[in-house]
């Protein structure tokens, strides 16, 4: 493909850190009546980037991407694509393509017509369109099935149409919504390789909203989360994941387990923790918090980070005692509810095929982790 | 439970004679030889011969095609354009529009007759192929903005809004997506539009003028001076031309894209 005229799927020659923003928002507002939809969120996507918005349903994430393809306009604010203010600019002068979420292919036009749909509106001779978009089908796999009508298609198959539709026009940006909410599990799995080596191939810059925190981890190079219409942070996926500055982002991510309590006194380069209910001993915390000690926070850990012993462990780690509730078997891997308190359960996790020993029910539990990986939350 | 099946075929059976044992008599009688009788005097095609020959016959055949063409090609634009601009209106204005559609489709028929009749009068504009034209016009609207308007709300809103964001202007998303998606109903409102003109008689009466004799006033008036085989011949065939409209235009309408 390197040796036609005019290549639309060029990776970016520069740098990512040097080239100015794709996408630039600055702080726009939706507002649907008294609801504010969208509250003042910023963020900035870069060329070649694929950034996904993810957040709940309702958070506003659509909203967002109906302002940058234009369907809908922001109260306030301003949003550029390559230095442009798109305020104003009706969706068809907009250099981006979107993949919805139904896909919306035109139900009478062939799958060639669906993908030439594009070129056609920007008057393409019938040679280029006819080149361009038998490489789009190609690189969404797709060739022989030209002439097919949508309906004829596999769900799988109508999200390749979707996808090629939008990329063979080369736009600045490629916005998808939920690209892959309606396929089932393991197509969904499959085409979220696929779908990124793709991106990667033609260096496409990507804004994918999803409810699915797998799938935005897996995909994406950046996160923004978002929640009740603003933005709560944005960064890698191992970031947030890692180091959500929020207990929503924390439990939005996956699983965390919590325990509440309240800050005490500076200990080495930390702080004590003790949990609320009193049966346990005080845990170390690192943290750069300056807070007042007897402040009420939350501690927060995910399950791979926390390891399990029989005895109690002599090492200096925060350790909690605890009680195997439950062993829930899930092929790869085993999870393990563990009881640590009256009425509050921590699950835990282990690679199955490990020789670690194999707890059962019922069965005592010591849990520790390194000082590092616990955060901690006020409210 | 075969009892009651069994009365069920039985009262359904005596329902359909009743709705259409007349008009198998008719079809039935276009056949037959004998003039001025119901005695059975073999087969014939004469009579549907016969109506080539009759001049009055055949004006009227040209007048009713025509308006009938007419009218259906102004109430489809009128009402395409309707259905197409309620559309876009606040839901609350869509719901009066559709009341005030409604309306001339269940007033009594006379009344919508007499009232364009004085409206032309007032205006001073002679009856003739015109305001039979105008008033077909006034009555196919609402049936054909209703058909339209089912099928548009049927549309994906998405459909649309993926023609914009390809790049389409607002007539391109017409040209290319909206009107491809509505050509079954179109036509399937051409079809009942052309069908409703074509057998109207009320309205017609009341806006024709002297020339402007339709099939359906001559059917009326030559019964006037007894029913002959070569009504029955005519009836038989407006009958399967209205037939097939109907039947290509459910068809329309009951198949997806």
């Amino acid at each position: 493909m390197a040796t036609s005229s005019t290549p639309p799927f060029t990776a970016s020659e520069q740098s990512l850190s040097s080239t100015p923003p794709t996408i630039d928002v600055r702080g726009i507002v939706r507002r649907h009546g008294a609801v504010t939809a969208v509250d003042q969120v910023s963020f900035h996507v870069r060329r070649g980037e694929f950034f996904s918005i993810l957040g709940p349903s309702g958070a506003g994430k659509t909203s967002v991407l109906r302002m940058l393809a234009g369907f809908e306009d922001p109260d306030e604010g301003d949003l550029l694509i390559d230095g442009q203010s798109m305020l104003g600019v009706p969706p068809n002068r907009r250099p981006v393509n979107l993949v919805f979420q139904s896909y919306a292919l035109f139900p009478h036009l062939t799958v060639f017509e669906n993908v030439a749909f594009g070129l056609k509106m920007r008057r393409v001779s019938s040679a280029l369109i006819d080149e361009q978009v038998r490489r789009a089908l190609a690189m969404v796999k797709l060739i022989g099935k030209e002439a097919r009508m949508p309906a004829q298609l596999s769900g799988g198959e109508q999200q390749r149409v979707a996808l090629a539709r939008a990329l063979v026009n080369t736009p600045a940006v490629v916005l998808l919504d939920e690209p892959l909410a309606a396929l089932d599990q393991q197509l969904r799995q499959a085409m979220q390789v696929e779908l990124k080596s793709i991106q990667e191939q033609a260096g496409l810059t990507c804004v994918c909203v999803t409810h699915h925190q797998e799938e935005a981890m897996m995909m994406s190079d950046r996160i923004a989360v978002m929640h009740q219409g603003r933005m709560w942070q944005v960064g890698s996926p191992r970031e947030v994941y890692e180091r959500p500055c929020s207990l929503f982002v924390s439990r939005f991510l996956g699983v965390s387990n919590e325990v509440p309590g309240t800050i005490g006194a500076a200990i080495g380069e930390g702080r004590l923790f003790q949990p609320a209910d009193n049966e346990q001993a005080p845990l170390t915390v690192r943290t750069e918090s300056t807070e007042p000690a007897g402040r009420s926070a939350t501690l927060s850990l995910r399950p791979e980070h926390i390891r399990m012993a029989q005895e109690r462990p002599s090492t200096s780690d925060p350790v909690l005692s605890g009680e195997i509730e439950k062993v829930l078997f899930a092929g790869s891997d085993t999870k393990y509810l563990v009881r640590i308190g009256r009425d509050r359960f921590w699950e835990t996790r282990m690679t199955s095929g490990t020789s670690l020993p194999a707890f059962a029910a019922g069965d005592p539990v010591f849990l520790h982790w390194s000082l590092a990986d616990a955060r901690l939350f006020f409210e | 439970m075969r009892r009651g099946s069994t009365g069920l075929t039985l009262v359904s059976g005596l329902a359909m004679l009743f709705l259409y044992g007349p008009i198998l008599v008719l079809v039935l009688y276009s056949f037959n030889a004998a003039h001025l009788s119901m005695a059975w005097r073999g087969t014939t095609l004469k009579w549907y011969a016969a109506l080539w020959h009759d001049e009055a016959l055949l004006a009227a055949t040209v007048n009713s095609l025509l308006i009938a063409v007419i009218s259906t090609i102004g109430a489809t634009l009128l009402g395409g354009l309707m259905a197409l601009g309620m559309e876009r209106m606040p839901l609350r204005r869509q719901q009066l529009i559709e009341g005030g559609l409604v309306l001339p489709l269940v007033i009594p028929e006379v009344m919508m007759g007499v009232a364009l009749m004085l409206l032309f009068v007032m205006v001073k504009m002679p009856l003739g192929l015109t305001t039979v034209m105008l008033g077909h016009i006034v009555f196919n609207i609402p049936l054909v903005t209703i058909m339209i308007r089912a099928r548009l709300r049927k549309l994906d809103p998405a459909l649309r809004e993926a023609a914009a964001d390809l790049g389409a202007d607002s007539w391109q998303v017409f040209r290319h997506v909206t009107l491809p998606l509505l050509r079954p109903a179109i036509w399937g409102a051409v079809l009942v539009a052309f069908t409703v003109s074509l057998d109207d008689f009320l309205v017609t009466f009341f806006t024709a003028g002297p020339g402007a004799t339709t099939l359906p006033l001559k059917v009326y008036s030559m019964i006037k001076s007894g029913v002959t085989p070569e009504i029955n011949a005519l009836s038989a065939l407006l009958l399967v031309i209205s037939m097939a409209c109907v039947a290509v235009s459910l068809h329309l309408q009951r198949r997806e894209v």
